[in-house]
């Protein structure tokens, strides 16, 4: 019998760790995370040093951007459905159940009342095509964001019982005057206190 | 070895030597290469940070006002903000200003220094005998028509650094469009 030979070894390293650590990060990054939601316009806030948190529950998002267009939305899908109700009776528009549902899944639109069943029918990805969204009336003539504000208002308190807070997420390019619009038009409703939506600033 | 070993080698039993056998290796490294890649698609895709906020408390914007408070001149500290991120303070009444009116910008060495400085320069100031500690400063900021959001974020956020606790955003006057030139 011949010389049984020391098998060689491969010049290869270990994956059998490497695996364990990358599906390890996988799970925590799964786990931890939620999903981006799409925007309706991309919005780039303004810095700031502040480490408050936007709070999660109660709380209405006011968006400005693209030169005063305004777009809203409601956190909570359950009070979404209620808002939606709400204007449907105020503008005697009947929403079907599945409309409503459709609706309590868009995180934010900005399309006058007398569109937004279209933009209801539309899939979420065609939703968000750029220039779809113009935004929500908010002049003196056609108020309709006073309207969605009141309701949404009404809805929070009637569902969860609290006041309802607004966010203002403004575009750090957006003219302060259709800041100062948005806010007016919220403090005649006795709104007076807000979250400014702003970015991470260094130091 | 880029292998798991599942112990092939040994499996001969009866201690005669055999040709040597391959071992029944599974090849990880086509499995790290795709644990690595849904790791880079789930981080890119979603949002670990919330948003910051900034609280902002408006006063109530009564029609009719009662009793219109006075303050005091020596404690207001006006910035007005301007387009082309333009930015005027001065202290007390534009038309006897105390200090100013001056151009400032918006960065750490010019705004927030002057911020700082009055915080601190106001309550020396206005001591009395009655009140040792002074008077708080009162920050107004008066945005104009071509100011962008960002500059107001900004002076709001030098007003938190200098935790200025009295402020106000109030409407711009005819007089501070002049000195801005608009």
């Amino acid at each position: 019998m011949a010389k049984v030979k020391m098998s060689k070894k491969a010049t290869a390293v270990d994956m059998t760790a490497m695996c364990d650590v990358a599906f390890l990060l996988l799970t925590f990054f799964i786990l931890t995370a939620t999903a981006k939601q799409p925007e309706v316009v991309p919005v780039e806030t303004p810095a700031s040093t502040v480490q408050v948190k936007l709070p999660d529950t109660d709380l209405a998002v006011i968006t400005i951007a693209d030169s005063g267009k305004v777009y809203f939305g409601v956190k909570a899908p359950n009070v979404r459905e209620k808002t939606l109700q709400l204007i449907g009776e105020k503008y005697s528009i009947q929403f079907t159940p599945e409309e409503t549902k459709r609706f309590g899944l868009m995180e934010e639109f900005g399309v006058p009342v007398n569109q937004l069943k279209g933009l209801i029918a539309l899939s979420s990805s065609d939703r968000n095509a750029e220039g779809l969204q113009k935004g929500i009336p908010h002049d003196s003539l056609n108020d309709q964001l006073t309207e969605w504000v009141k309701a949404a208002r009404n809805a929070n308190a009637e569902v969860n019982e609290k006041q309802l807070n607004f966010a203002i997420k403004g575009d750090a390019k957006e003219q302060f005057p259709e800041i100062k619009k948005v806010i007016d038009l919220l403090q005649k409703q006795q709104v007076n206190k807000f979250n400014l939506v702003t970015g991470l600033r260094g130091e | 070895m880029a292998q798991l070993d599942t112990g092939g080698g040994k499996a001969d039993k009866g201690g005669k030597v055999r040709s040597k056998k391959q071992n029944s290796n599974v090849d990880l490294t086509a499995m790290v290469d795709l644990a690595f890649l849904l790791i880079t698609f789930f981080m890119l895709t979603t949002s670990l940070s919330k948003p910051q906020s900034m609280d902002l408390a408006m006063p109530d914007k009564d029609e009719k006002i009662e009793n219109e408070i006075l303050i005091s001149e020596n404690r207001t500290m006006n910035l007005v903000l301007g387009g082309d991120n333009k930015l005027k303070m001065y202290m007390g009444q534009l038309d006897k200003p105390l200090e100013g009116p001056k151009d400032l910008t918006y960065s750490k060495e010019s705004l927030r220094k002057e911020v700082l400085e009055k915080v601190k320069s106001v309550p020396m100031a206005t001591r009395t005998t009655k009140k040792p500690e002074g008077e708080p400063l009162i920050i107004l900021i008066k945005a104009s028509k071509k100011s962008t959001y960002k500059n107001l974020v900004d002076v709001l956020d030098e007003i938190a650094i200098g935790k200025v606790q009295v402020y106000a955003i109030v409407d711009i006057v005819p007089q501070e469009l002049e000195l801005l030139g608009e």
